[in-house]
């Protein structure tokens, strides 16, 4: 029974959280948040400078080769410190979809840039405000031009490259878009979270190369949608944890009625709640960890499980991490907010809470899993 | 990452399998219920004590305990191995946990070699069966605030007292105990912890009728009950220390509540009603299947990765402090939910039928979400022995026993 990282990776968490501490990443994520930029380019520089990028990408590609589990634990560590970084976009997402569906020249040509980071990649699929399905997808791949306009796309002003989700005749298809094509307008949107950028992408006739099988493009997404599923989770535990332990930390020092706040029951119990969420959430993304790593047949099951404790966890302790802080949990000064709008961010970025759900159960009742 | 057993693990789950097999019938998808414990004619007693002198003789009793005592001395890892093998069999339950579970380990740590030597083969072997009495009318989760008087005579101790919610009492032959030795004392100071024969005169037991209309507890009322100073463990004023061993045992015996999960909820949901529908396709009632699946599953990882720090020969996390709560919650939760689904007829309750298992659910969940700690007070455990938060400020602190504010 082994239910847990390795040593090695182990210390890759201890070495990636040393890191993130060193550089102050939660003070970057700060002054990203008071200027008009989405991320940092140094700390991003940095990361790439680390190898991060390439942790999946095998080695005949110039990647470290490593596994998922590898990623895990530095999505743990990115998302301690909301680390304010194209990586989810461009790792979890675009070079998850590369790795999984690229064609061996696609691949030739794309892995080896995204280790050094003069490919940073993103993945476009809403378009709309309802949820993204294979029915609804308007924008339109016709001879390798691609027409239409994606919204909400994570990073698409850092991003080099997207993955598309689009219209292909009667099918769905994966294609790849360079950003940097006259064809393509990139609009920044206002979002809630001043440390991620969020943005309006249009293709006028844009080249699009598909990727994958054309008629598989939706399945291949959901495909794509689990694996970031569970290394999104590693990043919301991350988020979870910092936000327990800043109202663990404040609960203590934080004096009222004669005594420190934390030792009121009515605190102990929210705080005790904030641990149990965690703890299940934490959990259930190892065993996404293990589904993922081992390409088991229960990884859609396990993803959404993952994905559902993970989103309902950080979301309770990022909201009751400004609870317990009072008026002070309210301001722009205190860290608090950082979490809060990671956290929504993250419980929206994959689908809403009420769409795993809905996976999960779609999940259950085809696979006739039993727990 | 997985889930196999190591070399060394796997041959141990072959020989306790091998046993099981050859001397109890695996439990089957009729059988597989906290029910139907395969006792034919006999009463669950006889049944019990039958399948405990079975283990014992072959040394499957107490893994965990030396040799000298009946045990094997085995790792935790294989105890939990062999629970694990030995859960998959249909066996009686009910009897043996409290004393083997509780009883057994404070006696281990503080009884003489002699009481040891006396007292713990019985035990194993399902000879002598010990009940735990701790718990008063007036001590519930303040558990140290017990009332039941100890007065030393001579060479003995006198009880006066009464005891309540102990499981077996009017089948144990010993009990372990705690009482007051001294009001004069600040709480936790003025309490002795001793051992004591059941048959005592002056014993006497009354079972508790509960809100399911069964019986599993009882009132125990000491009325000068005498009790050798030789049965006294640990120091005069060590009560408390002493008991806190047994309460960390109980808190890791009342573990996951048995009864209706997520996948009788999800199985009761997609069972078609009159006009054709099914409950599934309601959205509610998927997000609530959902999400106890999502603590089900959280439970069931959760249990796994403190395995795994025990196959590594770690000390694991705290992390399964957070089991009870979260399934006794989602018991009463699924219960709810079972008797909604039948909607104007819900409460109608029938033996014959598989439906009654949600009402039990639903009743069995109240006493759950109290027994072996409360909610409450296990919310308090995380907050202050995980998160290290303060105690909150008491009204009994610093104050001898009998000046604190009781109420009456």
């Amino acid at each position: 029974m082994n239910l847990d990282f390795s040593d090695d990776q182990k210390l890759l968490q201890e070495e990636a959280k040393k890191f993130l501490t060193k550089e102050d990443a939660l003070k970057i994520n700060r002054a990203v948040m008071d200027s008009d930029k989405t991320y940092d380019q140094e700390l991003w520089n940095k990361i790439v400078g680390l190898g991060w990028t390439g942790i999946r990408i095998p080695e005949e590609y110039q990647g470290l080769g490593l596994s998922h589990l590898e990623l895990c634990v530095i999505a743990e560590e990115l998302g301690r410190q909301v680390a304010p970084v194209p990586f989810s976009s461009s790792v979890y997402l675009f070079t998850e979809t590369l790795i999984e569906f690229g064609s061996e020249e696609q691949k030739n040509s794309i892995l080896p840039k995204l280790v050094t980071g003069d490919v940073i990649g993103t993945l476009a699929i809403a378009e709309t405000n309802s949820a993204p399905s294979k029915d609804n997808i308007s924008v339109a791949l016709k001879d390798g031009k691609l027409s239409g306009t994606k919204i909400a796309v994570p990073d698409a002003e850092v991003a080099t490259h997207a993955v598309v989700v689009a219209k292909n005749g009667d099918n769905v298809s994966l294609c790849v878009v360079d950003l940097n094509s006259d064809d393509v307008d990139i609009t920044v949107q206002r979002n809630i979270d001043e440390s991620r950028g969020y943005y309006s992408v249009s293709f006028n006739g844009a080249n699009a190369e598909i990727i994958g099988d054309e008629e598989s493009g939706w399945s291949n997404l959901e495909k794509i949608m689990d694996h970031a599923a569970v290394l999104f989770s590693f990043e919301q535990i991350g988020g979870a944890q910092a936000s327990l332990d800043m109202a663990n930390k404040y609960a203590k020092e934080r004096y009222a009625f004669g005594r420190p706040i934390g030792s009121f029951q009515s605190m102990k119990h929210k705080l005790a709640d904030m641990y149990v969420a965690l703890t299940l959430a934490k959990s259930n993304s190892f065993y996404g960890a293990w589904a993922l790593s081992s390409n088991a047949a229960e990884l859609p099951t396990a993803a959404a499980t993952a994905r559902v404790s993970a989103t309902k966890a950080f979301q309770l302790c990022s909201q009751e991490n400004i609870q317990t802080h009072g008026g002070n949990g309210f301001t722009w000064e205190y860290d608090c907010h950082m979490f809060y709008k990671r956290s929504k961010v993250l419980s929206l970025n994959l689908g809403s809470l009420p769409s795993w759900r809905e996976k999960l159960i779609k999940s259950l009742e085809q696979a006739n899993i039993k727990l | 990452m997985d889930f196999n057993d190591t070399p060394q693990e796997a041959e141990f789950r072959a020989k306790c399998r091998a046993w099981l097999e050859v001397n109890a019938e695996l439990k089957t998808k009729k059988t597989n219920s906290a029910k139907n414990m395969n006792i034919g004619n006999k009463s669950l007693l006889e049944a019990a004590a039958e399948w405990q002198k079975k283990k014992y003789d072959a040394g499957w009793a107490m893994i965990h305990w030396p040799k000298e005592f009946g045990g094997i001395g085995a790792t935790p890892i294989e105890r939990i191995i062999w629970a694990q093998e030995e859960s998959k069999f249909n066996v009686p339950k009910g009897v043996y946990e409290i004393g083997l579970g509780m009883a057994g380990p404070v006696m281990m740590e503080y009884a003489t070699d002699e009481q040891k030597e006396r007292y713990l083969p019985p035990m194993a072997e399902g000879k002598e069966i010990w009940c735990q009495l701790f718990s008063e009318p007036s001590a519930g989760s303040d558990v140290a605030g017990l009332r039941s008087k100890a007065v030393q005579d001579g060479e003995n101790w006198i009880v006066n007292g009464q005891k309540v919610w102990t499981s077996g009492a009017h089948f144990s032959d010993f009990g372990i105990l705690v009482v007051r030795h001294d009001a004069g004392l600040e709480k936790h100071k003025g309490l002795t912890f001793f051992f004591v024969d059941m048959k005592s005169p002056g014993i006497e037991v009354k079972p508790i009728k509960q809100l399911t209309g069964g019986s599993s507890f009882n009132e125990v009322y000491f009325n000068d009950v005498v009790i050798p100073d030789s049965q006294r463990l640990g120091e005069i004023g060590d009560g408390w220390k002493v008991a806190i061993t047994t309460l960390m045992n109980e808190r890791l015996a009342v573990g996951d509540a048995d009864g209706v999960d997520a996948n009788e909820a999800f199985e009761l949901a997609k069972k078609h009603d009159k006009d054709g529908e099914q409950l599934i396709d309601n959205n509610a009632v998927r997000e609530s299947i959902a999400d106890w699946y999502c603590e089900a599953s959280g439970l069931k990882n959760t249990k796994l990765r403190t395995m795994s720090a025990l196959s590594r020969g770690d000390t694991p996390g705290p992390e399964a402090s957070i089991t009870k709560i979260v399934s006794a919650n989602k018991l009463q939760a699924i219960g709810n939910f079972g008797m909604d689904s039948s909607d104007m007829s819900g409460m109608l309750m029938d033996e014959k039928s598989d439906f009654i298992k949600f009402q039990m659910a639903w009743m069995g969940a109240a006493g759950l979400r109290i027994a072996g700690g409360t909610d409450e007070i296990l919310k308090n455990i995380i907050a202050e022995r995980v998160l290290g938060l303060p105690q909150e400020a008491r009204a009994d602190k610093g104050l001898a026993f009998k000046d604190i504010p009781s109420g009456s």
